[in-house]
């Protein structure tokens, strides 16, 4: 079986968060795989002990974004692909999904394994979008995936339980963050991500046109901060009301 | 200019492993002892081999890979269990590798680095400590077998080993040639453990009397040729030296950078006090001590790393090391005060269990008679 994990590399979410003056997210600073991916390459791992064949990982982003690759090939994936192209900078979801859908196409997978979102963007869309330009049933919000045959089933997570989902192969599956905590790699396992193949292609290559940005972000703002709430005082009598009626005109009760 | 990134991201696993897996339960494990079971959990993600031959179930790596490994045990505050993983991998196990046979490697270094059997190594016994070659215990040598008689005192893990690693007479006239080194499976009749004995520090390790009564070892156990004990026991003990400095200088970082926030936070008189200049300046002395004394601790294991045999700078790391984990534990203790002093917070363990390095492993006098040797004093 043949499975793909799609992998990012993002700020890391343990330094302060800034943009770009273009509103786009910094990525100079301290930058890590991101940990929804990590659930993924896992994920890939778990599927390829089961039943055999190779976790391939793509990715898109600046040159830098191998060290991101390097992390996930030390947790024993078998080799990667990265979509790297000045072209490609600033790119909306539509055109990274495009982008990745391209160069995920060559490989002619039976899984794509995503993370629901982005650590940065957080955007959820690059997975349903990826799974529509490449005509793949998609599975999202996974909290538990299974292979029997040639059909993929998970636990598709709501709010007050699961639905089991199942779809033919080949097919996507979004995984939730918490589906699997990420094995800790081997020194061999690290060792060994040094040696393993990471083929770059660009634009050119996967023959894309690269469109203008369909949506571009024109400002940002801090979200207000909360206002000061209304005290009700106890006086003994009416205060237990008070905050009824409050607590009904909110439709809380 | 010691690590490579390769190490730097080791030790990102061996962190997060740590935190989730060791550090929630170091308290309770200070009561009980910790379980073997964490001991398998080391070896089934590599941590029991990491400089160990690949072909062994090792990780191949370098010296620089185990000292990740014990910084980040110190760093967590693992204590007791710190102890009892150093005392496997670099204190039991790199005799057996060095000086083993192909069948004793299979038999002995390939379960230990699988985490499957935990190692020990007994050469203090009640009469001969800082004075080794005072030991009394016996191997005679009978058919095939070596008999030991004899007892060993304050051995670390030695109540849980699958096995351990013997220093015996092999030849009571010999003097310094007489010793040899035996590896004892557990189970052996004849070797016992007698008690498990309460310390000061280092509570989630387990430390034991053995008393090894007509003990049958098949000679095939005997590690290295007959009367090399000694010499190998040398060799062995500037490893475990080494890897003891190494924790320490690491656990006095974690100490100091601990009591430097405690310090920061804590408001007395209207300020923080460590705008007071009497704590400022214990605190800048305490991390030029660690500083001067890890660059001394680094150089050394790349020279350990590659090949080198040096004596008197192991033997200055580890009196130094001990002496500034002792006393940095100590101040860190006063930057705290009361609070320093009840058991919630950390220093109050971190200074009993750094008591153990200015004695274990050689104690501070034995290190400066070693260097003192190494000058031809
Ligand atoms: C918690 C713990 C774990 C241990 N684990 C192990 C283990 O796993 N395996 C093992 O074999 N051993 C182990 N030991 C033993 C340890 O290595 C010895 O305790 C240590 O070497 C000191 O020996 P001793 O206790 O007999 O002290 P002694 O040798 O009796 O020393 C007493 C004092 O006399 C001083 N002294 C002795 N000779 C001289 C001299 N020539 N000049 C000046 N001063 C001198 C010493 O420095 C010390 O201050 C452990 C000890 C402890 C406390």
């Amino acid at each position: 079986m043949k499975i793909v994990v799609t992998v990012k590399q993002v700020p890391d979410p343990n330094s302060p968060q800034r943009l770009d003056a273009d509103n786009t997210i910094a990525r100079d600073g301290d930058v890590v795989l991101d940990p929804g991916d990590a659930c993924g390459v896992e994920i890939g791992l778990r599927l390829k002990e089961a039943h055999g064949g190779e976790v391939v990982l793509v990715s898109m982003g600046p040159e830098r974004a191998r060290e991101a690759i390097r992390k996930a090939l030390s947790m024993g994936a078998d080799r990667a692909v990265l979509v790297t192209d000045p072209a490609l900078e600033g790119a909306d979801v539509n055109t990274t999904a495009r982008a990745l859908a391209a160069a995920i196409g060559s490989e002619s997978p039976d899984l794509v394994v995503c993370a629901t979102e982005s650590y940065d963007g957080s955007t959820g869309m690059v997975p349903p979008m990826l799974a529509e330009v490449l005509g793949l049933p998609q599975l999202t919000f996974a909290n538990h995936v299974e292979v029997n045959g040639s059909t993929v089933s998970v636990h598709r997570q709501t709010e007050d339980g699961y639905q089991v989902v199942e779809a033919p192969m080949p097919a996507l599956v979004a995984v939730t963050a918490g589906i699997a905590e990420p094995r800790y790699a081997s020194l061999r396992g690290i060792m060994a991500a040094r040696n393993k193949e990471v083929r770059t292609v660009g634009v050119a290559d996967l023959g894309l046109e690269v469109p203008a940005p369909a949506e571009t972000v024109e400002g940002v703002e801090d979200a207000p901060s909360r206002q000061q709430g209304e005290i009700v005082e106890d006086d003994g009598a009416s205060g237990v009301e008070r905050i009824m009626a409050l607590l009904q005109a909110a439709k809380v009760i | 200019m010691y690590f490579s990134d390769a190490h730097q991201e080791l030790r990102l696993h061996i962190r997060r492993f740590l935190e989730r897996e060791v550090v929630p339960h170091l308290e309770e494990w200070e009561q009980t002892t910790f379980p073997d079971s964490i001991i398998k959990r080391f070896g089934e993600l590599g941590f029991l081999g990491l400089r160990y031959p690949i072909e062994y179930g090792g990780q191949g790596g370098d010296y620089f890979s185990a000292v990740v490994l014990s910084e980040e045990m110190a760093r967590a505050h693992c204590g007791g269990l710190g102890m009892a993983v150093a005392v496997h991998t670099e204190m039991a196990t790199p005799p057996v590798l060095r000086f083993g046979t192909e069948e004793q490697k299979r038999r002995f270094l390939v379960p230990a680095i699988r985490g499957d059997e935990i190692a020990a190594i007994a050469m203090t016994e009640p009469d001969a400590g800082s004075d080794l070659a005072g030991m009394r215990t016996t191997a005679r040598r009978e058919a095939g077998h070596y008999i030991l008689n004899g007892r060993k005192i304050f051995i670390t893990n030695g109540a849980r080993c699958g096995w351990c690693l013997v220093v015996a007479r092999s030849d009571p006239a010999a003097g310094h040639q007489g010793f040899s080194l035996f590896l004892v499976p557990r189970d052996t009749p004849g070797f016992h453990v007698t008690r498990t004995l309460k310390k000061l520090g280092m509570h989630s390790s387990d430390t034991a009397e053995l008393l090894f009564e007509d003990c049958r070892v098949p000679a095939d156990f005997r590690l290295g040729p007959e009367g090399e004990g000694w010499k190998e026991l040398m060799w062995e003990l500037q490893g475990e030296r080494l890897i003891a400095a190494c924790g320490q200088i690491a656990g006095a970082q974690a100490v100091f950078e601990y009591a430097m926030q405690y310090a920061k936070d804590r408001i007395a008189f209207g300020q923080p006090i460590a705008s007071f200049q009497v704590i400022k300046h214990r605190l800048v002395d305490m991390a030029n001590r660690i500083a001067a004394v890890r660059a001394l601790v680094y150089e050394t294991c790349a020279r350990w790393d590659a090949g080198e045999y040096p004596v008197r700078e192991i033997s200055q790391c580890k009196l130094l090391s001990a002496q500034v984990a002792v006393e940095v534990a100590d101040d860190a203790i006063q930057i705290l005060g009361g609070h320093g002093y009840m058991s919630e917070f950390p220093v109050e363990r971190a200074w009993r269990d750094a008591r153990l390095a200015r004695i274990g492993a050689g104690t501070d006098e034995i290190m400066k008679e070693i260097i003192a040797k190494t000058y031809g004093l």
